[in-house]
């Protein structure tokens, strides 16, 4: 057999046809996702299954069969959840102890919130420059606002509860947990060896210990390290625990992305004449930092679940009056719906935390676009 | 030419003195003497392990040196990290990788340092950074990514990188040997462009073609020392000793 020399001219090359149906729309991704061998199929309509046996029934105590209304528990008859003390326990919930006719100031804080951390969270925001410097500032309106002076009434500290203080204790953490970690995590890699070794023991010994056994021991450990005459109130006390131990995590997860950049970078930045702490904000950290916002992210989810711990030291977050509540005779025993209700709560925010980091991951995502 | 830019070219940009340098106990540079004059394009060639990299790292200090003495452009490396800063704003690298920073745009990798280290203002970084660009014959790819470009287009990025400083001094290491075989060629000719302009080069490459048509002398480095430099014809043609003549009998076979 004579093998033709084949070759296509410019004018008979082929052209783009359109893929075949089965591989798009919505069969297509179907098959391709759901049913694409025997064993994902099997795994769908399981899922199905368990979908179906738990959503409806729970939607049915939750809601249909629900009540809203009413003094006490007794007042809730039937089988469905009981949603009465919501109207009286409300604002407890959400403010703590703190006077009613002054929550505004909380709700305030909470409003100057979204303008502080938009220019940090958020690309196009008009005035980027001057909501940054309101953000500089922001902690010192917060503060202000929330336990007054200078004209507000003063609140103590000792009335923060509810969701306010989980929210309190969790920003300042998460705010300061970041550069904490991030001297940390340097501070390990550090040439000098008294840095070196405070990091590494700093890290070893706070990531060793229960962060519960830390806030019991907060007000005998604390004052080791303050001044004679600074005595921390103890939502302060709380917030740099929770902080110290935050970043001891922290710290190793943003030195497994320091760990993850080539040598070759740190040398490219050191030719070009660069200074250790230029090289690191410039060159290093932002690649390291993308690298580790998924573990990043965790901890700032576990810091924030962890603030229901605070009630060890006598303070009481959501958590903590929601128990104290199902223990009241008026209430006894309607923990499934409080906890419910908290548990609702905390996933909003862990869960708005961890949508935002996987849309800033594919933004940094530098290599496909 | 004046008397004082005579003066100038009589002064070695690059004075190595007696370099010893060891890796923990393994004697990597051993005595190694070499001045670099003003404008003077040399090839450092030799077989892999024998201390090219680490040579030239020497000069701009990313490897520190134990013995013997370097001095660049009038500045004497020590530990002193004056000195060194000093040096390194005068000394462009070029490395095998490339080494671009992957989170920047060609233009910010490119006027990172002018702005960080020469404080110069923004606009004028760009301008000049657009200007190497073009000379690099890449304009157009100032807006993307490094992870958008092919390896001889990131190398070339990183050459203008270098050039921005505005350094007297350039130092390759192996430039071209990370890249397929078509790519060789486009950065080779953007640095025979830049030999042309009077920059003093030193160039770590087995490229004999490049050496034999650009470079003033060629170094021949075996088991950390400088064993043979001569002007390319002569080295080439006349090699003196034993291991260049290996070398070159290795390396030309292929
Ligand atoms: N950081 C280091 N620690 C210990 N030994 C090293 C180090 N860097 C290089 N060496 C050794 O020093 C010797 C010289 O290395 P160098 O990289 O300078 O060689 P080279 O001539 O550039 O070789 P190549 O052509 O493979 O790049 C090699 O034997 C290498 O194994
Ligand atoms: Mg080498």
């Amino acid at each position: 057999m004579i093998h033709k020399p084949f070759h296509r001219t410019h004018t008979d090359m082929l052209g783009e046809r359109p893929a075949p149906l089965a591989t798009v729309g919505v069969m297509g991704w179907m098959r391709a996702n759901l049913f694409s061998s025997l064993a994902n199929t099997v795994l769908t309509v399981l899922a199905i299954y368990l979908l179906w046996v738990s959503i409806p029934p729970f939607l049915q105590w939750a809601i249909f069969d629900g009540q809203v209304y009413g003094e006490n528990r007794f007042s809730c008859k039937g089988e469905g959840a009981c949603w009465a003390w919501l109207d009286q326990r409300i604002g407890q919930f959400l403010y703590g102890f703190y006077p009613s006719e002054e929550t505004w100031r909380i709700n305030l804080a909470l409003v100057l919130l979204f303008p502080a951390l938009a220019p940090w969270l958020m690309e196009n925001v008009p005035g980027k420059r001057y909501l940054r410097w309101f953000s500089v500032f922001y902690p010192i309106i917060a503060v202000f606002l929330l336990v007054g002076g200078f004209g507000l009434t003063e609140v103590s500290t000792d009335a923060l509860g509810g969701f306010t203080l989980n929210l309190v204790v969790g920003l300042a953490g998460i705010v300061l947990s970041l550069p904490v970690g991030i001297l940390l995590a340097l501070g390990r890699q550090s040439r000098l060896p008294l840095i070196r070794w405070f990091s590494i023991i700093f890290i070893e010994v706070v990531r060793g210990v229960p962060l519960i056994t830390l806030l019991f021991v907060s007000n005998i450990i604390l004052p080791i390290f303050l001044p004679a005459d600074v005595a921390l109130n103890s939502v302060a006390r709380v917030i740099v625990m929770i902080t110290a131990f935050a970043s001891a995590y922290m710290a190793e997860v943003i030195r497994g992305g320091l760990q993850a950049i080539p040598k070759g970078q740190y040398e490219a930045a050191q030719a070009m004449g660069l200074g250790y702490w230029q090289s690191m904000r410039l060159i290093i950290l932002p690649q390291a930092l993308k690298i580790s916002i998924p573990g990043i992210v965790n901890t700032f989810i576990g810091l924030f679940k962890d603030t229901t711990l605070v009630i060890v030291i006598g303070l009481f977050d959501i958590l903590g009056i929601s128990r104290a509540m199902v223990s009241n005779p008026d209430w006894l025993g309607l923990s499934s719906e409080t906890y419910v209700f908290v548990s609702l709560f905390f996933f909003v925010v862990c869960f708005a935390m961890s949508r935002y980091s996987m849309s800033l991951e594919r933004k940094l995502d530098t290599d496909q676009r | 030419m004046s008397a004082t830019e005579q003066a100038a070219k009589d002064v070695p940009v690059i004075e190595i003195d007696g370099l010893n340098k060891w890796y923990g106990t393994f004697h990597v540079l051993r005595d190694i003497n070499l001045s670099v004059d003003q404008s003077e394009r040399i090839v450092i060639c030799g077989p892999s392990g024998s201390g090219k990299s680490t040579l030239i790292r020497c000069i701009n200090r990313l490897e520190e040196h134990q013995e013997g003495r370097i001095v660049v452009d009038g500045t004497r490396l020590t530990n002193d990290l004056k000195n060194i800063d000093a040096v390194r704003r005068e000394v462009g690298m070029v490395f095998q990788s490339f080494n671009l920073f992957p989170h920047l745009t060609v233009l910010e990798n490119c006027t990172l340092a002018p702005i960080w280290v020469r404080k110069t203002p923004k606009v004028e970084a760009e301008a000049v950074a657009m200007e190497y660009l073009e000379r690099v014959k890449i304009p157009e790819q100032a807006g993307k990514y490094p992870g958008q470009l092919s390896g001889g287009q990131q190398q070339r990025v990183a050459i203008a990188r270098s050039l921005c400083m505005r350094p007297k001094i350039m130092l390759f290491d192996e430039p071209t040997s990370a890249l397929d075989p078509e790519m060789i060629k486009e950065v080779l000719d953007v640095m025979v462009d830049l030999a042309d302009t009077g920059m003093t080069m030193l160039v770590v490459t087995h490229e004999m073609g490049f050496a034999s048509q650009v470079a003033d002398r060629v170094v021949f480095m075996d088991e950390g020392q400088i064993v043979e430099q001569n002007t390319p014809d002569e080295f080439f043609s006349n090699p003196q000793s034993e291991r260049t003549k290996l070398f070159l009998s290795q390396i030309l076979s292929h």
